[in-house]
């Protein structure tokens, strides 16, 4: 099934003028847009999975080891396994409304801390699109409907995840960071305390600025860190990144 | 004159330094003052923000009456019986031991603008080149007929937290079994428009607790109200039937009657056990004794340094302003004192000043576990601060979010004292 077939089906739901914007988007993002909707290749992906298995199991019987069982995943809101014992991280990240969907997988399996720092998956991502979507194609085969998988809609996925290494340069201004600390620290203390709020002192320098671009993109669920995040420029970031690094003990 | 320091010495020194405390003009310091009128959210922020930034290079009094602090925000937490009492005391030692902020605790009663000095109930004055003015309210004489401070042991107000709060949570406790309590919200704008419904969200989950049969009615003057469907909700999913809020012209009273305990509500006589008054307020009474205010009983301020619009050697925080969209809060109390230490800093010893940014969060709870959140972020435009972007909770949250918006606000309680007070 094509990129074009699905957003045309999604369209006939929608009004014309959005199937228009749609298809005209289509066109001329193709090759970006598509992994939102394309469906990978299973057969490829199951191979990919080798890379995965030593901490998570999938099919007939599988069962929760290092990390939980991968039954049912798409729609399971994260930390959405009983019994499971996820990171404090993972909890919050559920609780504030985070649920696997395809894009949400995608980013997740891509870098594991830009969508959840503090994770216990201890895994460096899948750079590769094809590979995760082959990934996530395979996956797909092990929920329930893997039909009824609400195809996300073209105009859901709000920026790309792929962070521009140019941003990821940015060499961040300690001083200028310590300026702008002071709304951060109205909730997350200096001293790292991790109670209600989560610390964030300490964290390597790329983990906090793929993180805050999370929150700006709307990729990770929480609204305050969507509201602070959004009005912070990659300049800002970087020093907040830098400075709050610097805090650790 | 004898090299021998006895204590008779000493005590004429201090004699000696409290003479140059009330003639400023006399001291030879050099360095740039700054008096900070008020020890809450927006004055301990700033006082510490300067002192700590300027590292030394600024001189900091702090003016606050009392010695320990009690946070408005999670006194409706104590009275919910969630906080002990001593959980939202804060005294100012941190401010003078780690900041070397010279904490003085006095009333401010006057400020001389032309000779830019605060007077002091103790006697005495303090000069200043800079002044933070950061009050709080006070309540509009007479806005509630049948009421003023006099009353305030009959019917407590508890929004100015401390001993109020402890006598209002004091009258719940001993209230008869099945008795009524009356609550009177203030009309806008008044200090955390949340507060008086966090109220009583909490005083109904402490009657659901110890006095199931209790009543509470809420005579409010406001049409719609802060978070209103999500305290609603919450009202009729925790405490049904125990809750009544009339508001708008049905929520107007007539006149309280402390004496008697009762409320007239345009003729009828409702007895109350408890009743809790907020009445209408207005910026602490020194602003408008130093001709800060509008006509309205607000201070206008200029958004990107606070200061005043009266005076610009005068910048005024928190509740006390007329600032725009941002919420009497401590939160925003908090946000503005960091833009005005960065304005002031830069004004008297020339350090960069960066646009600020605001903030607000305000967090309820309304019952065990059960935590609600209203914010926004803002910037300063030249006529206001102006809302840019916000969010709030949404009716039917599942209870794991709930549970966690409301251990984040304990978390950010910790977060906000710390920098408050350090």
């Amino acid at each position: 099934m094509g990129a074009l077939t699905v957003m045309i089906r999604k369209a006939s739901k929608v009004s014309i003028f959005r199937y228009l914007l749609v298809a005209t988007i289509g066109l001329v993002f193709s090759s970006s847009m598509a992994v939102a909707v394309e469906v990978g290749d299973a057969e490829k992906g199951k191979k990919i999975f080798a890379k995965c298995k030593s901490c998570h199991m999938v099919g007939d019987g599988a069962k929760n080891r290092v990390g939980p069982h991968l039954n049912k995943i798409f729609g399971r809101s994260a930390a959405g396994i009983d019994g499971f014992k996820y990171s404090k991280a993972m909890l919050r990240a559920g609780a504030d409304g985070l649920t696997w969907s395809p894009e949400k997988l995608d980013l997740y399996i891509e870098n594991p801390k830009s969508l959840v720092t503090g994770t216990r998956m201890n895994f460096r991502g899948i750079k590769n699109k094809d590979d995760r979507q082959n990934l996530l194609a395979y996956l797909r085969g092990f929920s329930a409907s893997p039909r009824d998988i609400p195809e996300s809609a073209p105009t859901a996925t709000r920026s790309d995840p792929e962070i521009d290494s140019a941003i990821l340069a940015i060499e961040g201004d300690p001083d200028y960071g310590a300026y702008l600390s002071s709304e951060c620290t109205t909730c997350h203390q200096a001293s790292g305390s991790d109670e209600g709020i989560p610390s964030i002192t300490g964290w390597p320098n790329e983990d906090f600025v793929i993180a805050m671009h999370a929150y700006k993109g709307k990729a990770r669920p929480h609204p305050v860190m969507q509201m602070i995040a959004g009005r912070l420029s990659n300049d800002e970031i970087a020093s907040l990144a830098v400075y709050f690094n610097s805090l650790a003990e | 004159m004898s090299n021998k320091y006895t204590r008779r010495t000493v005590l004429a020194g201090a004699a000696t330094a409290a003479a140059v405390l009330s003639a400023p003009t006399v001291m030879a310091s050099g360095k740039p003052r700054v008096v900070v009128i008020g020890g809450g959210a927006g004055g301990a922020t700033a006082a510490r923000y300067i002192a700590k930034d300027s590292k030394g290079a600024i001189d900091v009094t702090l003016i606050e009456p009392t010695r320990k602090y009690y946070t408005c925000f999670f006194s409706n937490l104590y009275l919910g019986g969630f906080r002990e009492y001593e959980s939202i005391g804060h005294s100012y030692g941190g401010l003078a031991a780690s900041f070397g902020v010279n904490v003085v605790h006095d009333w401010a009663v006057d400020i001389d603008r032309s000779a830019k000095t605060v007077a002091l109930a103790g006697g005495g004055s303090v000069g200043y080149d800079r002044l933070v003015l950061s009050p709080g309210i006070d309540f509009v004489d007479g806005a509630v007929p049948g009421w003023d401070v006099t009353s305030q042991n009959k019917m407590p107000h508890a929004y100015k937290a401390g001993s109020q709060s402890q006598l209002l949570k004091a009258q719940l406790d001993g209230m008869r079994e099945g008795g009524t309590i009356v609550v009177l919200p203030p009309p806008n704008p008044y200090r955390c428009p949340p507060g008086p419904y966090e109220r009583i969200s909490m005083m109904a989950h402490s009657m659901k607790m110890n006095n199931p049969t209790a009543k509470i009615l809420v005579f409010d003057p406001k049409e719609k109200f802060s978070k209103m469907g999500l305290f609603q909700e919450a009202w009729e999913k925790h405490y049904p039937g125990m809750i009544e809020w009339v508001g708008g012209e049905f929520g107007q009273i007539s006149e309280v009657r402390p004496n008697t305990m009762e409320v007239n509500l345009d003729g009828e006589i409702i007895k109350a056990d408890v009743c809790n008054v907020i009445p209408a307020m207005k910026a602490g009474i020194i602003a408008e004794k130093a001709g800060l205010t509008n006509d309205t009983g607000w201070c206008d301020i200029v958004p990107a340094t606070m200061q005043s619009r009266a005076d610009e050697n005068i910048h005024v925080l928190g509740d006390a302003t007329n600032n725009g969209d941002m919420p009497k809060s401590g939160y925003s109390a908090n946000s503005q004192a960091k833009a005005a230490a960065m304005a002031i800093r830069a004004a008297l010893t020339g350090s960069k000043a960066f646009a600020p940014k605001f903030s607000n969060t305000c967090w309820s709870l309304v019952a065990t576990d059960d935590g609600i959140k209203v914010g926004a972020s803002y910037e300063a435009t030249d006529e206001k601060i102006a809302k840019v972007d916000g969010f709030i909770s949404q009716t039917g949250e599942k209870a794991d979010l709930r549970k966690q918006t409301y251990e984040e606000s304990i978390g950010w309680y910790a977060g906000i004292t710390t920098d408050m007070f350090g």
